[in-house]
């Protein structure tokens, strides 16, 4: 770590690993007879470059913030929480149940009461995976992964037999009341006179994402809990030995955890679906994790790195629309992307670390 | 002239070229995807007829989330894409939020039903074409057992097997057909492995003829149902081509041809809500040169009989999704 300055460690790292797999994405869209500059362009274009674009940016990005700070948390406790996918389902099917029946006046009453349902539902379901980690020592890893398909079908059953709109064919909850429904973008911008796309998905939950990334980082990095936390992912047994209990540490990091991918519920479910389909998460919970790799866990990187994967999501759906390039591909580029910025992290690092070596040198 | 003049001019001319070029129709191919040898790729198949008959060009884009359906729409509908279509129920919502906000643009759901001044949806009666080949497998089979493969477990899938009861007990009263579905989430519409292991404990409590109304998890069905040495009955497209020799037949539903119609018509497209039954062709019971051989002339006057009884009204199919019970079960 010392061999770099932070700044490097924290951007140029990241930097150079997009750039790299933006290259390589290049060539595969070169491959398939497309150009891949004009391709660039008409992804910065469709998700920057008009309000309507930028709306679904920040909407995905959105899901990505609370999913990534959900991996993040844990594996500040030296947690692999590869569970977010299934707890924001979860998650969802608590802001469901709270916006279908309890009747609220406003969204200002439904909103709180909904991020409660929503984070409840997701820490109580990263609970059982908890428990089993820290009283009887079967691996969170295996434990969070199966209960994703376990939520997966108790969703699915929920939607089918017991939520679903008697006659409808969709397996899906009735449209919450009017009166839940969180204010867009359009809705929030357009009192200070900025016009904001007014279809677009982005909803006031993309505040709440913020907010939670400062709750984050007080929590980690002002609070005795996130100390402990830490502590405990640095070494169990210096943590063991100043006191601090395993098994507490785990649930309540795991339930923390559980909480915050719930959350996502409130943009995806509340803000946007406005009821709970099935299969609502479509993945958030996985990039959560290639998103917290690259925020280096911190809140600001997690931001930064949400903004990336939703500019690829809807850059992507606009290569799909307009330039004929299959959805395939688009996964592909998606997963260049976190290969090159997870997986060969230190392709990257140990030339750049060799630099700066040699640069002190020089200086020296 | 100043340059500032000289550039909007040009971007004025780009805009306007831009939007008579883009005067065209589009599809919509649901989160199966193109490829997914079922009614995606049927609505596929009919759009590529249209253009390669026309030589015109048509718009096209797979949905790889559930929040793009809204926005596709949008997005076609902005463009100036006329008419638009799209394949599946899931759209319905969407699409009842979309419609209003362009009143001049046509829009037609397939399977779904939305009650907009300019939307046609188009409806199929699958329980009829599920009831013909009801009919050839009781035919088909030595024994008295049969058995069905449904994707995901929703009313619609139940509205394809109850028709094959009934039209199998038509022939066989006190026969037994064994209903299995895949799943109840999306999964189940691509889980071939799954699918030939229901084909399996079929076969083996007696099953001699399968038929598969599963998206790609019928793709394990036919194959297993192949390897085991049953008879099979491919759903949607017609699949008799996948495994020649042990395909009894294909319930066809052309999905391609509403398509192909919507194309043609282009921005004359009447809206409303059309049922597409086996008097308009919209369902049949696949015949070709892969299943000739399995095909006997009494099944074929069988066939024929029950699909004049059926145009005629003396047989109603019932249709599950109007109580969510059948009869035949």
């Amino acid at each position: 770590m010392s061999k770099m300055p932070k700044w490097a460690d924290t951007i140029l790292i990241p930097l150079f690993s997009i750039l790299l797999a933006f290259f390589f994405s290049g060539l595969v869209i070169f491959a398939i007879g497309k150009d891949p500059f004009n391709a660039i362009m008409v992804m910065i274009d469709g998700a920057f470059g008009s309000t309507g674009g930028l709306g679904y940016t920040l909407y995905y990005a959105t899901n990505f913030i609370f999913t990534g700070l959900s991996v993040a948390v844990a594996y500040h406790a030296g947690l692999f929480n590869i569970g977010s996918e299934g707890q924001a389902m979860l998650g969802g099917l608590g802001v469901a149940l709270v916006c279908l029946f309890i009747p609220f006046g406003h969204w200002t009453i439904a909103l709180p009461v909904a991020v409660i349902g929503a984070a409840l539902f997701g820490g109580l379901w990263a609970l059982i995976p908890a428990y089993l980690q820290a009283k009887r020592g079967s691996h969170i890893v295996i434990t969070t992964i199966m209960f994703n398909f376990i939520a997966s079908a108790l969703i699915g059953y929920l939607l089918t037999r017991v939520l679903k709109v008697p006659g409808a064919m969709s397996s899906e909850t009735a449209r919450f009341p009017e009166s839940t429904h969180l204010p867009t973008f359009h809705e929030m911008l357009a009192p200070l006179g900025i016009m904001f796309n007014k279809n677009a998905p982005a909803n006031l939950a993309f505040v709440v994402a913020l907010v939670a990334c400062v709750f984050f980082w007080w929590l980690i990095w002002r609070t005795r809990l996130g100390y402990q936390i830490r502590a405990y992912g640095q070494s169990e047994s210096a943590a063991k030995y100043a006191g601090i209990s395993p098994s507490r540490i785990i649930i309540i990091t795991m339930m923390i955890s559980g909480a915050l991918a719930g959350l996502m519920a409130i943009n995806n479910v509340m803000g946007e679906a406005e009821r709970l389909i099935d299969n609502a998460v479509e993945g958030a919970g996985f990039i959560g994790i290639a998103v917290a790799l690259m925020g280096r866990n911190h809140p600001v990187g997690i931001i930064l790195a949400s903004i990336l994967f939703g500019f690829l999501y809807q850059g992507g759906a606009e290569l799909a629309l307009w330039e004929g390039i299959p959805r395939e591909l688009v996964v592909v580029i998606q997963a260049l992307v976190i290969l090159f910025t997870g997986a060969l992290d230190n392709m990257v690092r140990m030339p750049l670390e060799r630099l700066f070596v040699a640069l002190k040198r020089k200086e020296g | 002239m100043t340059l500032m003049q000289k550039f909007l001019g040009t971007a004025g001319a780009l805009v306007l070229s831009a939007g008579a070029a883009l005067a065209e129709p589009a599809v919509i191919y649901d989160l199966g995807g193109k490829f997914d040898k079922s009614f995606n790729e049927s609505s596929y198949m009919g759009a590529q007829r249209w253009a390669d008959e026309t030589g015109e060009e048509f718009a096209e884009v797979e949905l790889q989330s559930d929040a793009q359906r809204e926005q596709f729409l949008r997005s076609f509908a902005d463009k100036g894409m006329n008419p638009i279509v799209m394949a599946g129920f899931s759209f319905a919502t969407a699409l009842d939020i979309v419609a209003p906000d362009f009143p001049d643009t046509k829009f037609v759901i397939i399977d779904g039903v939305v009650d907009q001044p300019n939307v046609k949806s188009v409806i199929f009666s699958e329980q009829e074409g599920s009831y013909l080949v009801g009919v050839m497998a009781a035919m088909a089979a030595t024994g008295d057992t049969v058995s069905f493969v449904g994707g995901m477990d929703i009313p619609s899938i139940h509205k394809f097997a109850c028709g094959y009861a009934e039209g199998f007990k038509s022939v066989k009263p006190d026969g037994k057909v064994i209903v299995n579905m895949t799943g109840t989430t999306p999964t189940a519409w691509n889980d071939p492995v799954k699918g030939g292991e229901l084909t399996k404990a079929q076969k083996a409590d007696g099953s001699e003829v399968v038929f598969a109304a599963a998206g790609g998890t019928g793709i394990g069905v036919l194959q297993t149902a192949a390897d085991e040495g049953m008879l099979a009955i491919g759903v949607d497209s017609n699949q008799n081509y996948m495994q020649p020799g042990t395909m009894l037949t294909s319930m066809v539903k052309r999905v391609d041809n509403v398509v192909y119609d919507a194309f043609t018509a282009g921005t004359d497209v009447e809206p409303g809500l059309i049922v597409l039954g086996l008097g308009e062709d919209g369902v049949s019971a696949a015949m070709d040169d892969y299943n000739a051989d399995l095909v006997t002339p009494e099944m074929m006057a069988a066939v024929e009989d029950a699909k004049a009884k059926i145009i005629a009204g003396e047989i109603v199919v019932h249709d599950y999704t109007t109580d969510v019970s059948c009869p035949a079960y």
